[in-house]
């Protein structure tokens, strides 16, 4: 979690002791010439980041003729819905976010689950080779999912569940991140709680069950979020893993659609693009803190 | 009212006074032990499992097909290091390894800097509101798809009518034809990638600022620093733990690009921003070679390892520990 500590970098000339003295005085101005520089500078970051967001959002409530036409519209002064009615007709909508939301919600409740019980087991739980499983748990990390795809697409034709929802949901719900986030959760609840738990006679799972697992919601709910946030926008699995397009997710259905429409009708694309991204705006509205405490999990000691 | 003792806890009570009695601790004790492991294997199963059939079979099987010539129809047939000889050969492999390693370079080091600048502004005096607003505004692009986000970039960067083109004719330059050229394409791919990725090095370089101590500031500044020159001295040497994390990170997943070239440029014009993750696909999927394309895959394994590996053993030289 990061928190905002005033480094009083630029507060200003610190000694008190000079204060009034014309040195001072010209220190303080240059001072705040640098502030203006800097909130200037920051400003022009922030809208080149905003921008094309603020421009998507605009030009898809442009009517599909307009759409491309130069000044480019940054607010949508009179919108036009025609392009919002269109993407429905071009698309399947409807199930294209069926398809993302049955996929992403599984996978981030399968997470949760299975991140919850293993991260639990490797903080609280004794048995022999804890240490040693932990740490395959973790190299798996850092082999990349583009390397280990080719075998994954062939296990999942061997399972015959080629171009099922399955297929993307099965493989994505093992998560070494998730366990190694519930794990230090755990290992930040007090263990006097498994003690207490177990002199009054509370048997481990009842210990888990009544005690910490009611405690971890907050933790699983970063697992959840993180899960979500990165499969609600994931692509390369879906592009291979998925051949109809009946079982394509929101990325996939949308890239395909600016394929099939070229450049004719910008608006069209970009309603679809508006669209999915709603759930993400939500995430970022209501989930921000957590999404940002669990994506930097694990990097400062 | 309150004299009742709810049936549940009577036990409980009566538990206590007995605990110190040898014979039962003992027994309980060991009785735990044994349903905890019982238990932690329980709990352990599904995330085992599912990492062992969808992550470590998935390894050895990836490493295992670099050797054999695989088209799905036909049976795999042993080939040694020929996958790997015509792989290295391969001009269009080569070519993408080397757009690889420079978008790496490029991305990274504009990643970086930007965040790292971004975050040293946005830590000094200003309204918390205004703070709290940049920090979402630059966290904003990463809660995005880089589908999505190529999606709306392809408009952007498109030489009649784009955005970008329309800014720069307001200064006069001339329309860029970013997306039909090469050097133009490749420049798209690199902003494109680092104008959704750099929230992120911002943020653990938030974090990094906020956990040096404000009196080294205060004993720098009576020391006589000032400006950027505080900065270098005291800032930079302060979070070089930090940015060897960022680096890292940052540097791990530039090495897999793909979504942002393969949505923007199909890895176009020719191969100019074809990527090596595009080219483990293509022989995969494509061309249905997968022995070549794991071949691939474990050659960029063993790169971001070194990198990894690399980038630790420096670490002990260059990065202050407090």
């Amino acid at each position: 979690m990061t928190t905002t500590t005033e480094h009083g970098l630029a507060s200003g000339p610190t000694p008190r002791l000079s204060a009034g003295l014309p040195a001072v005085r010209t220190n303080g101005r240059k001072f705040s010439w640098n502030t203006a520089l800097r909130v200037v500078l920051l400003l022009i970051a922030a809208a080149v980041t905003l921008g094309p967001v603020l421009w998507t959002l605009s030009t898809s409530l442009r009517s599909p003729s307009e759409s491309f036409k130069l000044p480019p519209s940054f607010i949508p002064w009179n919108p036009d819905f025609t392009s919002y009615s269109q993407v429905f007709q071009q698309l399947n909508i409807f199930l294209l976010v069926l398809n993302s939301a049955l996929v992403t919600g599984l996978i981030a409740v399968g997470q949760m689950v299975s991140a919850a019980l293993a991260g639990y087991a490797f903080a609280h739980l004794k048995f022999r080779g804890r240490g040693a499983l932990f740490s395959i748990v973790l190299a798996t990390m850092m082999v990349p999912v583009q390397v280990t795809i080719v075998p994954v697409f062939m296990l999942i034709r061997g399972m015959g569940l080629s171009d099922t929802l399955l297929a993307l949901i099965l493989p994505a719900i093992p998560t070494a991140f998730g366990t190694f986030l519930m794990r230090q959760y755990f290992l930040g609840l007090p263990t006097e709680l498994a003690e207490a738990a177990s002199i009054d006679g509370a048997s481990p799972w009842r210990t888990f069950r009544s005690v910490y697992a009611p405690l971890a919601m907050p933790g699983m709910a970063i697992v959840g979020i993180l899960a979500f946030n990165f499969h609600w926008n994931e692509f390369f699995r879906p592009l291979i893993l998925t051949i109809s397009e009946q079982n394509f997710t929101l990325p996939l259905g949308l890239v395909s659609l600016q394929g099939n429409l070229g450049t004719g009708s910008i608006s069209v694309v970009l309603a679809g693009v508006v669209l999915s991204m709603i759930p993400a705006l939500v995430v970022f509205m209501f989930g921000q803190r957590a999404l940002q405490a669990g994506l930097t999990a694990g990097t400062g000691k | 009212m309150s004299t009742t003792i709810p049936p549940r806890e009577r036990p409980r009570q009566d538990a206590r006074p007995d605990k110190p009695a040898p014979a039962r601790g003992r027994k309980g004790a060991s009785g735990n032990r044994h349903s905890q492991r019982w238990l932690a294997w329980v709990f352990l199963a599904p995330t085992i499992l599912g990492m062992g059939l969808f992550t470590l079979i998935p390894i050895v099987a990836s490493v295992v097909l670099a050797f054999f010539r695989w088209d799905i129809i036909s049976a795999p047939s042993f080939v040694g290091f020929n996958n790997f000889a015509e792989v290295v050969q391969d001009p269009t492999v080569r070519v993408s390894f080397l757009n690889t390693i420079v978008f790496v370079v490029v991305a990274v080091a504009l990643q970086l800097g930007l965040a790292l600048a971004l975050a040293i502004m946005v830590q000094e005096k200003m309204p918390a509101w205004l703070r709290v607003f940049f920090r979402s505004a630059f966290f904003f692009p990463l809660i995005l798809s880089a589908a999505s986000v190529s999606i709306f970039m392809r408009y952007l960067f498109n030489e009649q009518f784009g955005v970008v083109n329309w800014l720069l004719s307001l200064v006069g330059i001339p329309a860029v034809p970013w997306l039909t050229t090469p050097g133009g394409s490749a420049a798209v791919v690199i902003l494109v990638y680092v104008w959704q990725n750099f929230g992120f090095s911002f943020l653990l370089f938030i974090g990094g600022l906020a956990s040096i101590p404000v009196e080294t500031y205060e004993a720098a500044s009576i020391d006589g620093a000032t400006g950027w020159r505080k900065h270098l001295h005291v800032t930079l040497p302060l979070l070089s733990p930090t940015t060897l994390v960022a680096s890292v990170m940052a540097i791990i997943s530039a090495l897999q690009v793909f979504d942002q070239p393969y949505v923007l440029t199909r890895g176009g014009p020719g191969d100019s921003t074809r990527t090596a993750v595009m080219v483990i696909f293509e022989s995969a999927f494509q061309r249905l070679e997968f022995g070549q394309a794991s071949a691939i895959g474990v050659l960029l394994t063993l790169i971001i390892m070194a990198i990894t590996a690399a980038q630790f053993r420096l670490s002990k030289r260059f990065v202050f520990y407090q």
